[in-house]
């Protein structure tokens, strides 16, 4: 049900831009001012939500150590797992974000007769996320030949190392078969381990459906459906964006229109639902704290002022047993009247 | 409740239903109500308890009552449902991580198999993305726009009572164990979740007796087994006179003593419990045999924190006892014994809870020289670290032979070894004195298994649901015994002492406890000792 509601979604959002765009005036909402109020959304948001995570304080000192501790001198300290330095914290994260470190470490437990628990690696996840990931940066990377005259060498070099293959006419890029057979992998691995799949939510499905819809109709662009996709028109609005001066010379074929639909949905969508780990990954307290709180100390800014049970206070009710047990105390006992 | 047999057990595990809900779900676990029944469910906290500690200053526990989860009505407060959502608003402010665990999490299922309670109960709800799906379904449907838009399509749902009482189930089936925050791509920690659940139910007066009498133990005795100041020494002096019978030294532990060098705390269980008393004979020996200049404290008599399983303010309070105790006492610097949690306190929360502790002195080794720089704020030194820095400096005549009846492994305390990284420090010091073996690669050091009764679960009415989730850590003992004929599981917690040896007695008979101080003062050579033959070292009936 849930993954059939995020297809239905997808459908409609196509059919909204396929047929909306052909209505004459049209075009200029679809190609000009939904691609502004999503960008809007989309970094107002972002910001938003980031600045609201800053907003809360981190009142304690919670990394999650993977590894020994800087302790004696003989005893081998693990830089990368339990950071003691700003700079092994730095290298943490980095490995953590674009090697997906954590996710390396995935195992799978069986229980079997016995009973015998069996954990073995599994890096399924890490792979499909892996290939996912990458392949979507580099999409958006790629982009940017549109939206920047003159074209940077970096994203011309990262075009042609995309398409070295040459498979096709014009030669197919290896990251958009990466994003599509990604997302597809994802999602099937959502329907298959049924973990996943009893955890799975609606917000789970209609990102990957959004995303593969959007890998889809760029490639059906690129590839097939080329009637009416102006490549210069395209660019001529892109750069028009960027520069604050858009126009629309010619017709572009529908198909324009619905890719850049999806995509203004996902920058909608993207601030307001789990896309945003995207951010969150760099704030995570558990990964991005040193491992040094026994030598530096952490400052809790709403420290509450609590007092411990006072010495004095625990004095008093047990200074009799204390003394007959010969344990010291700070005031003696009254003197006995007889 | 009884607990089931052995081969009923083993059976159930692999191929039964989960335990909570009777059946593997077929339906949303949206639409799936908790049942409480005897045995799955530990007991409420007594009136009286929970009157004492919201009597406390800076403490607050609300709502004190009678009680029971079997009831239809919990006798909640009329507003509670407001209380529970001002509270959970109040904590977002005033925790990152709560805010970022809420809105990161991908469900991309890598923490689910990770978690003891799920391998040993196969309850959905035990896996961690879903216990913290519990709460984030309540934050989706009052704090954010998509939940407050589209609200059961986007994950979110109403609080009601029955949401109130699945977090109670589920907040008290997780041992803050942090192993799930390993595997979790961007670190989320279901001890946060767990902590802040835990929070909100106090707020309604919602909480265990196995916790809350601890607390209030030990803010009233020092202890949380509520040892009076006389009876904790007897304790000690007992164990005193036990070494003197077993190797003819007369030892003579100081207490409340102005002016010692060092400060010792450990968790009390040591000096109360077996097998936790061969640890303290073994601190008590090694004490000896170096000379320290210290003390034990009966007002500061706690090393674990049972606030740490309630909430923050009741972990500061009782925290603040060592550092009250370290100064009045006027020592240099404080010493640690082996826990868990309460290292979890004293690594990460201490200093920035009750520090500065700028009348403490950075804490060095009287014997070795050694600076422990590592703990140059907190000025606490874990006995591990410090043992280690003896070995290495030959300053400890060690005798292996008198281990040789023992073959150990070794547990991994889950915060020591994944809030601390304190991981090689008692490997070290099993090196020098004991002829041992890891347990396979997947459930020691920072992958360790918890004992499955940690955070105060330990209570003997949820006997078998402890069992369950103590199963993958007996699991791998159990390879190790049979593969190298372990026969002694070696750890460094107070609570795994307790906890590990109802676990080993069930599933790997045979198999016994220790501390590593225990198997040190085994092995350690003491000045002008009579020791003869122990054949079962400390633990030796004379």
């Amino acid at each position: 049900m849930k993954y059939a509601f995020s297809f239905l979604a997808v459908i409609v959002l196509i059919l909204i831009a396929g047929v909306g765009s052909q209505i004459a005036g049209m075009p200029y909402f679809f190609g000009v001012f939904v691609p502004y109020v999503a960008i809007a959304i989309f970094l107002g948001g972002f910001v938003y939500r980031v600045v609201q995570w800053a907003k809360s304080p981190v009142p304690f000192s919670i990394q999650t150590t993977c590894g020994q501790g800087k302790s004696l001198e003989f005893i081998k300290h693990n830089r990368l797992e339990a950071p003691d330095t700003t700079a092994e914290v730095v290298a943490r994260m980095l490995l953590e974000i674009f090697t997906f470190r954590s996710l390396f470490r995935n195992t799978k437990s069986e229980i079997h007769d016995g009973p015998k628990i069996t954990y073995e690696s599994s890096k399924w996840l890490w792979l499909f996320g892996i290939v996912f990931h990458y392949s979507f940066l580099i999409v958006v990377i790629r982009h940017m030949r549109l939206f920047l005259n003159p074209v940077p060498e970096v994203v011309a070099f990262l075009d042609w190392a995309d398409s070295m293959f040459e498979i096709g006419v014009p030669s197919m890029y290896m990251t958009t078969a990466g994003l599509i057979g990604g997302a597809a992998l994802l999602f099937s691995r959502r329907l298959v381990n049924r973990h996943v799949r009893y955890i799975s939510l609606v917000n789970d499905y209609f990102p990957l459906v959004l995303i593969f819809a959007i890998g889809v109709t760029g490639a059906l662009m690129r590839h097939f459906l080329r009637d009416g996709i102006d490549i210069v028109a395209i660019k001529q609005l892109a750069v028009g964006l960027v520069t604050f001066s858009p126009v629309i010379n010619g017709e572009i074929g529908a198909i324009f229109y619905i890719h850049v639909f999806l995509v203004a949905t996902l920058l909608v969508y993207f601030p307001f639902s789990k896309l945003m780990h995207l951010g969150g990954v760099f704030l995570s307290p558990t990964r991005n704290m040193k491992n040094n709180s026994r030598a530096v100390r952490h400052i809790n800014p709403w420290n509450p002022d609590i007092k411990p049970h006072s010495y004095a206070g625990y004095e008093d009710e047990f200074r009799e047993f204390m003394v007959d047990a010969g344990i010291p105390v700070e005031k003696e006992l009254p003197a006995q009247k007889d | 409740m009884a607990v089931p047999k052995l081969e009923q057990l083993s059976k159930s595990v692999v191929q039964g239903p989960s335990l909570a809900t009777g059946a593997i779900p077929t339906r949303d676990w949206m639409d799936i109500p908790v049942h409480f029944k005897e045995g799955n469910y530990a007991y409420p906290a007594k009136k009286e308890k929970v009157e004492y500690l919201d009597s406390q200053k800076g403490l607050s526990f609300p709502n004190a009552r009678i009680w029971s989860p079997e009831d239809d009505d919990w006798k909640l407060p009329e507003d509670w449902k407001e209380i529970i959502l001002n509270g959970l608003k109040e904590r977002l402010g005033k925790f990152r991580s709560l805010k970022i665990f809420m809105d990161c999490c991908v469900r991309c299922g890598a923490c689910a198999d990770k978690c003891h309670f799920f391998l040993g109960t196969g309850d959905p709800k035990n896996m961690p993305v879903m216990r913290a799906e519990l709460l984030r379904s309540i934050y989706r449907n009052d704090f954010t726009l998509a939940g407050k838009l589209l609200g059961r399509m986007a994950g979110a749902r109403e609080m009601t009572v029955g949401v109130l009482k699945e977090w109670f189930m589920y907040a008290y089936q997780c041992t803050e164990c942090r192993r799930c925050s390993v595997f979790c791509p961007y670190g989320i920690d279901t001890a946060e979740i767990t902590i802040i659940l835990r929070e909100l139910l106090h707020l309604v007066g919602v909480g265990i007796n196995w916790i809350l009498e601890p607390v209030s133990n030990s803010n009233r005795t020092g202890n949380h087994m509520g040892l009076q100041p006389h009876t904790y020494k007897d304790n000690v002096e007992f164990l005193a006179d036990d070494i003197e019978n077993l190797t003819g030294v007369r030892i003579n532990p100081p207490f409340n003593k102005k002016g010692a060098e060092v400060l010792f705390i450990t968790p009390s269980a040591d000096v109360f419990a077996e097998p936790g008393l061969y640890t303290a004979m073994g601190y008590l020996i090694l004490f000896e045999a170096i000379g320290l200049d210290y003390t034990w404290s009966t007002y500061a008599s706690e090393g674990g924190n049972f606030g740490l399983f309630t909430n923050n303010e009741s972990m500061k309070k009782l925290n603040a006892k060592m550092y009250a105790e370290a100064k009045r006492l006027g020592v240099k610097w404080i010493l640690g014994g082996e826990c868990g949690h309460m290292w979890r306190v004293l690594h990460q929360y201490m200093d920035t809870m009750n520090g500065p502790a700028d009348f403490l002195e950075v804490p060095k080794s009287p014997i070795t020289g050694t600076v422990f720089d590592n703990t140059a704020s907190t000025k606490m030194v874990h006995i591990s670290e410090f043992t280690a820095d003896l070995i290495k400096h030959g300053k400890l005549k060690l005798d292996k032979s008198r281990n040789s009846h023992v073959k150990a492994t070794f547990h991994d305390s889950c915060n020591p070894a994944r809030a601390m990284g304190l991981l090689d420090e008692p490997r070290y010091i099993l090196d020098h004195v004991v002829d041992w073996v890891e347990m396979p690669e997947n459930t020691i050091r920072e992958q360790t298994f918890c004992c499955g009764s940690g955070t105060g679960l330990n209570t003997d009415e949820i006997m078998e649901l402890r069992m369950r989730s103590g199963l993958p850590r007996a699991n791998a003992v159990k390879y190790v015994h049979e593969k190298h004929d372990v026969n002694m599981l070696s750890c460094v917690c107070a609570i795994d002492r307790a906890t590990l040896t109802s676990l080993m007695d069930y599933w790997n008979p045979g198999v016994r406890v220790c501390g590593i101080s225990e198997l040190v003062g085994n092995a350690l050579v003491l000045e002008g000792e009579t020791r003869g033959e122990l054949d079962d070292g400390l633990r030796t009936l004379l």
